[in-house]
């Protein structure tokens, strides 16, 4: 196989953070050499970037694919072209599906499926507890071995202590990451926007964003308990900051991710009862979103993900309070995370830094990274080509996203997947 | 004179001039009912629908006899027993009603904004008759109509809304109203019971009912839901009584000609004493049932005379 040689490229390395022009040679896959841009050499295939980004590959963690169970909203398909043309080079699914997956034999259907039918990298999760009904825990030995790469019960939260600390115990004995949902699952029970104004005008039933420092506060104490690998899925409040930076302070192995729509959207988008504004946890007031982009900026939020969540048109055409919650995010991920870039609230390598080197370090894979060695996962884009979004337009077979009809900013020219073009032309 | 909505989905999108026009409207009517003018003329020929997800007798008894006072074709529909239960989508119903074109539809929905989503999906025009939490804006109408009459203007009072501001949609439509019309407002109940964010309405809000209640022109007490009274949100009913059910001597505070309300239907004895509710000095209480035909009529005219002005366009 002959090399590839990117050339002109705006090299974005989240490792470094920098963001110079160079050149990257890809040699059977991975990356062989990352170079100063220089002449052409002859024995290779030659990608001219002309100027545009070139970054590794996103990984995103909690994608919903509906297989098995809601073919009809998602399959490994739809998935998997919606995440080649987002720039997405793996994606980390969930278990909450119909059934969830929770035994060695589901995963493996899951597995099969997505060999056959996606271009990406397919990481699936494996539920923590049996039925995702927080009563008894999952063969999580056996799991890992079928190549589960992590545990969660997705939005459901294991409200019974002793189940979770058994869970978390048996975990770090075979070194497994366990993935939770943070929100205190009494208080929020119903609820569809954050307590404030806003919900009050509207009269929405709510629930107080300390919700979610009260979950994490828990589960760091049992984290304290137990030792165990551990990763918030979405920390979307400023009260919850605090205690995580407290917890990475005290050496426990905690990271926090967020989704997308948390950093770029508030709660007066919900306006007159948008129900593609639904999400879980519900969004926040914009003061709570300066705030976790600041903590993305800085590095104390470590992974940015699209929870990519689809839903078909049935789910969403209810009254607010009826309505499912979730958003499709795969292909705007990217766009909407440039949001923040062009705002001048993060820059490219700390960008990328949430996107996908730190959601591979996590996972203790060895992509999202600009080096000798690392895995030919690439995108190419240009940050500034503007559009407006037609949700009809979407890969993904379900349309539920907020960003119907908004002007955004970026498009991808082209992914790669080990080297090989997924995405793009040429 | 002027009103230019299309449905009547609350007071948020009123503009002042246009509650003016409304109430204007209303006045009269409220004379003339009393006076047993008929008015067959002004809705004949056109189709009103209820529908009711709720439970509601006043409410709905109110909607009817205006319209047919006015000569529409009145029907109702009971919805908490028809396709709903059969799993039916509040936006098929919606459709399903539509092609037989009615004219007016007047709706309740236990959920907020569901009144908003059917009017989007049907071209008559939709009036709220209560949505969730969210609005009854006929509601408030009356009761400015009420008050008024009372006081013989709607601007510069103090007024003093009661009881469980959290869950009512009552109280969100007369805050709305009273704000635009530009009024001093004052809410008062147990923390439990008001919402989140309240301070950021223009309004000031107190524990204590002598505190708020204290040289206010209108007292208007909520009703307390049954399902709220027993630990939930408040210790008890009896305890609720005596520290905000309105009594001779919490009205004491009030200014002496200030005004009694209540929504109803009354809880005797858990949010207001009987002895008040009776007081045909204090309690305008059957003026505002009075006032709600009134105002529904008015309402349901300024609707039909956009609709008749702006023929109907197609949609899906």
């Amino acid at each position: 196989m002959t090399d590839t040689i990117f050339i002109n490229a705006r090299l974005i390395d989240p490792v470094a953070l920098t963001d110079q022009i160079g050149a990257i040679r890809v040699k059977d896959g991975r990356i062989s050499e990352v170079t100063e841009n220089g002449a052409r050499p002859k024995n290779a295939n030659v990608v001219d970037c002309a100027g545009m980004c070139l970054a590794p590959g996103i990984v995103d963690i909690g994608v919903k694919v509906s297989e098995p169970g809601e073919r009809h909203k998602e399959s490994f398909r739809s998935a998997g072209r919606a995440a080649a043309a987002g720039g997405i080079t793996t994606i980390v699914t969930r278990p909450d599906t119909l059934p969830a997956i929770d035994t060695p034999e589901t995963l493996e259907f899951v597995e099969r499926r997505a060999q056959q039918d996606a271009p990406v990298h397919v990481l699936p999760m494996a539920a923590l507890t049996k039925g995702r009904e927080g009563r008894e825990m999952t063969e999580i030995g056996f799991l890992l071995d079928a190549g589960a790469i992590a545990f969660t019960d997705c939005d459901r939260v294991v409200t019974n202590t002793k189940v979770f600390s058994r869970a978390l115990t048996y975990a770090r004995s075979l070194d497994a990451l366990v993935i939770a949902h943070v929100q205190e699952p009494i208080l929020s029970d119903g609820a569809a926007a954050t307590s404030g104004k806003f919900a009050s005008l509207r009269g929405l039933p709510a629930v107080s964003a300390m919700a979610e420092r009260m979950a994490l506060d828990r589960d760091i104490s049992l984290l304290e308990m137990t030792g165990a690998r551990y990763h918030a899925d979405q920390i979307t409040t400023a009260r919850a900051l605090p205690a995580l930076e407290r917890a990475k302070r005290n050496g426990l192995q905690i990271t926090a991710g967020i989704g997308i729509h948390h950093l770029t959207l508030n709660e007066l988008d919900v306006a007159d009862y948008r129900t593609f504004f639904k999400l879980k946890p519900p969004l926040r007031s914009e003061e709570d979103r300066n705030a976790v982009v600041q903590a993305v900026a800085d590095g104390l939020i470590d992974i940015i993900s699209s929870m990519h969540t689809p839903q078909d048109e049935e789910s969403k055409r209810l009254p607010f309070e009826e309505a499912a919650s979730g958003a499709v995010a795969l292909e705007t991920l990217l766009p909407a995370a440039l949001r923040l870039y062009h705002a001048e609230q993060i820059d490219l390598p700390r960008l990328f830094r949430a996107l996908s080197l730190n959601p591979s370090k996590l996972l203790r894979r060895p992509g999202g990274r600009l080096q000798a060695g690392a895995p030919a996962d690439l995108v190419l884009f240009d940050p500034d080509a503007p559009f407006q979004l037609d949700r009809t337009q979407l890969l993904s077979k379900s349309k539920n996203t907020p960003f119907d009809g908004a002007r955004m900013q970026g498009k991808v020219l082209g992914t790669w997947v080990d080297g090989a073009r997924i995405w793009g032309d040429g | 004179m002027t009103f230019r909505q299309r449905h009547l989905l609350g007071i948020e999108p009123l503009h002042p001039t246009e509650i003016t026009t409304l109430l204007d409207l209303a006045d009269s009517y409220a004379d003339q009912n009393r006076r047993g003018v008929q008015h067959k003329d002004v809705l004949a020929g056109l189709t009103q629908i209820n529908m009711f997800f709720e439970n509601s007798t006043r409410t709905q008894a109110s909607f009817e006899l205006a319209g047919k006072r006015l000569g529409a074709d009145v029907m109702n529909m009971g919805m908490q027993a028809s396709s709903i239960k059969k799993g039916e989508t509040l936006i098929d119903t919606a459709l399903t009603l539509n092609a037989m074109h009615p004219d007016l539809l007047v709706v309740r929905h236990p959920h907020s904004g569901a009144v908003d989503l059917l009017a989007q999906k049907v071209n008559c025009a939709v009036l709220n008759a209560g949505d969730g939490r969210h609005e009854h804006p006929t509601q408030a109408l009356l009761d400015a109509l009420t008050i008024r009459r009372a006081k013989g203007r709607l601007h510069r009072l103090s007024i003093a809304i009661c009881g469980d501001i959290a869950h009512s949609r009552v109280a969100r439509s007369n805050i709305m109203l009273l704000g635009k019309m530009e009024n001093r407002i004052r809410l008062i109940g147990p923390p439990t019971l008001m919402p989140a964010g309240i301070g950021a309405f223009g309004v000031e809000v107190f524990e204590d009912m002598a505190e708020g209640l204290k040289d206010v022109d209108v007292v208007m007490m909520l009703r307390l839901q049954r399902e709220r009274m027993d630990g939930g949100f408040i210790p008890s009913e009896r305890e609720y009584f005596h520290r905000y059910g309105l009594d001779a001597a919490k009205l004491l505070h009030a200014k002496p000609d200030a005004i009694v309300m209540h929504p109803g239907p009354m809880n005797r004895g858990v949010e207001i004493d009987g002895n008040i509710a009776d007081d045909i000095n204090r309690s305008v209480i059957q003026e505002q049932v009075e006032m709600g035909v009134a105002v529904r009529m008015a309402a349901m005219e300024l609707l039909a005379q956009n609709l008749r002005e702006k023929p109907k366009e197609v949609m899906i």
